[in-house]
């Protein structure tokens, strides 16, 4: 196990250093400078600039010093937000995120495995085809297109629901509902597949020759082996829901880190979109790290 | 009395995958549906007596309808959306296609190769992919599109750069099990270079893999597109694609709802065929399934 540990860790590193190497690389030859602007600036003005940044060092220089500063957690000044660095846009803005993605997970696992085991247990029944059918939907459908239609059925049409901004719970249940959707699709297509084939598995047919009922059988034995590929699904279920809540935070108006993403992205702000960058890619490898070696407790197979 | 030979018709894997294709309701459907969908994307542009970007200054912001000429209606700026829906759906189709291409001809390369040399370099080459594996491509794209502009090839290029990754991996797997197959081992005996036997005896075996796996990929890459575009970092003006119209429609929902409602069923329908049709594929050739019912 500890082997484990230690190999996926070696691997997990070199990721976030090309992470950070490729975003930084990126920013330095990007057409046009942060001074660039309307009035050419005096040289001796642009080249004191320059040095305030650091710009003037080589560059192994410069990224040393990048490095140095992420690690302390510092992800330089906002070009846009004057005022702000871009850890306190970060600070500001997480929170938000963190609890849409955290609902939207709880959700997903939840709904996903709950419809995934029933199409399974009733396999090729009218309810495992509905099941599917539905999960086809919601694979399908992209989640900027559902959250506009949700907004014109819940908000607009039935005016049950707000349609952005954030003053209560009630603002989280649409946006939560839009990104857990299509991973309830996925987790739940996943459960169904797995369990289908652990209920052909001797072990099972030994415990039901047994007598065990259907519910102890369900939850002793078919339950865990079947949410294996779902626990190994939950680290791309990640990354997905914070690809999913960028566009989603933009729809509703949520003040949450993708909200500040987009905008930095189209008012190109190369700092706080590279700080976004490196700081949800670090939180996905993290979490894709965490996944890997609960999957590798679960299962003693891939320890191998 | 004359004895007529039939020449023996052999049981291909294309033949057989089609038998079994043809049973699958929901798959011919969608592929019926998508031919006629991209006869439509290709031709209704030309021949509608619209233009993408031309204003209609009778008809501004009018619902659909038969009796003034623009069946889907127009935007605020009196832009026929019909000619425009089918107009971004020929740019939606073409990046998924182009895209994808992209990433099959570096995921095939890379994959066979990575599988047919072995070894080191095999281990090397896989443990690359794992780490870039590991990488949030959506933000990466997005920084490209940032830093580099937005036009359509840096789609291409960005997209089809990031979905080689699944390809490759798949590739290397079946490339591994054929590497020691009697006429891989004949032709390697008759003195074929690599590149060769790569190129002209691996890889066309690979390709019922490789079709499931495009299918599957082409509305990954719609949605990336799509996503993009919805962000206001995919195409531009007067470029427009599915995701482009949807982010306009969301924006006038409340007044103008078929500014939404028309993109995006035309784009979600595609999806639905894209995936129902690699389901079916899917089914159709997987060799582990051969022998099913």
């Amino acid at each position: 196990m500890l082997k484990f540990f230690v190999h996926r860790l070696l691997s997990a590193i070199p990721t976030l250093f090309i992470l950070i190497g490729l975003a930084f690389c990126l920013i330095r030859v990007a057409p046009g400078g942060p001074f660039d602007g309307e009035k050419q600036l005096p040289p001796e003005i642009e080249a004191n600039l320059r040095a305030a940044y650091h710009l003037d060092e080589p560059l192994y220089q410069q990224f040393g010093r990048y490095m140095l500063n992420l690690a302390q957690g510092d992800f330089g000044p906002s070009f846009q937000y004057r005022d702000f660095t871009v850890t306190e846009l970060i600070g500001s803005g997480f929170p938000v995120s963190l609890q849409l993605g955290a609902l939207a997970m709880i959700l997903a696992v939840f709904f996903g495995v709950l419809a995934g085991s029933v199409a399974a247990l009733r396999q090729n029944s009218a309810t495992d085809y509905s099941v599917m059918a539905t999960a086809m939907i919601g694979i399908s459908v992209p989640n900027f297109v559902m959250a506009p239609l949700l907004i014109l059925f819940f908000a607009v049409t039935l005016r049950w629901l707000p349609a952005g901004g954030l003053e209560g719970w009630r603002n989280l249940i649409l946006p939560v509902v839009c990104l857990a959707l299509p991973q309830i699709a996925y987790i739940a297509r996943l459960t169904r597949g797995s369990m289908i084939e652990v209920l052909r598995s001797p072990f099972i047919r030994t415990a039901r020759a047994q007598g065990l009922s259907m519910r102890r059988i369900l939850f002793l034995h078919l339950l865990k082996p079947s949410l294996l590929p779902v626990i190994s699904y939950l680290g791309p279920a990640t990354a997905a829901v914070i690809t999913g809540s960028v566009v989603i935070e933009q729809i509703f108006g949520l003040p949450g880190l993708g909200r500040f993403f987009v905008q930095g992205a189209l008012n190109r702000d190369y700092t706080l979109v590279m700080g976004v960058v490196v700081f949800y890619g670090t939180l996905i490898i993290a979490f894709n790290f965490i996944v890997d070696v609960i999957y590798a407790w679960l299962d003693p197979r891939v320890r191998l | 009395m004359t004895l007529q030979s039939e020449p023996q018709m052999g049981r291909s894997l294309w033949h057989d995958a089609w038998l079994v294709l043809r049973r699958n309701r929901a798959a011919m459907v969608s592929l019926m549906l998508l031919v006629l969908l991209t006869a439509a994307v290709l031709i209704v542009p030309l021949v509608s007596t619209h233009t993408v970007d031309e204003t209609d200054w009778a008809f501004m912001s009018v619902s659909p309808g038969f009796s003034h000429g623009h069946w889907f209606g127009t935007d605020g700026l009196g832009r026929d959306l019909l000619v425009r829906t089918f107009y971004g759906g020929r740019i939606s189709l073409l990046v998924g296609v182009v895209a994808t291409l992209v990433s099959l001809i570096i995921g095939i390369t890379y994959g066979a190769v990575s599988g047919y040399v072995g070894g080191r370099v095999d281990q090397f080459m896989m443990r690359a992919v794992d780490i870039l594996y590991a990488l949030p491509f959506m933000f990466l794209v997005i920084l490209l599109m940032v830093f580099f502009g937005r036009n359509i090839f840096l789609i291409f290029i960005a997209i089809g750069a990031i979905n080689w990754l699944d390809m490759a991996r798949i590739v290397r797997g079946q490339t591994l099990s054929l590497k020691h197959r009697e006429f891989i081992e004949a032709a390697r005996a008759g003195g074929v270079t690599m590149p060769k036997i790569i190129w002209r005896h691996v890889v066309p075996n690979l390709m019922g893999v490789v079709v499931v796996y495009v299918t599957l990929t082409i509305p990954q890459v719609i949605l990336v597109e799509s996503f993009l575009s919805f962000l206001g970092l995919g195409v531009q003006e007067p470029m427009t694609s599915w995701g482009a119209l949807v982010n306009e429609g969301a924006q006038e929902m409340e007044s103008a709802p078929w500014l939404l409602v028309f993109p995006a069923a035309f784009l979600t329908l595609t999806l639905f065929c894209f995936n129902f049709l690699g389901d079916g594929l899917r089914d159709a050739l997987d060799p582990r399934d051969r022998n099913a019912p």
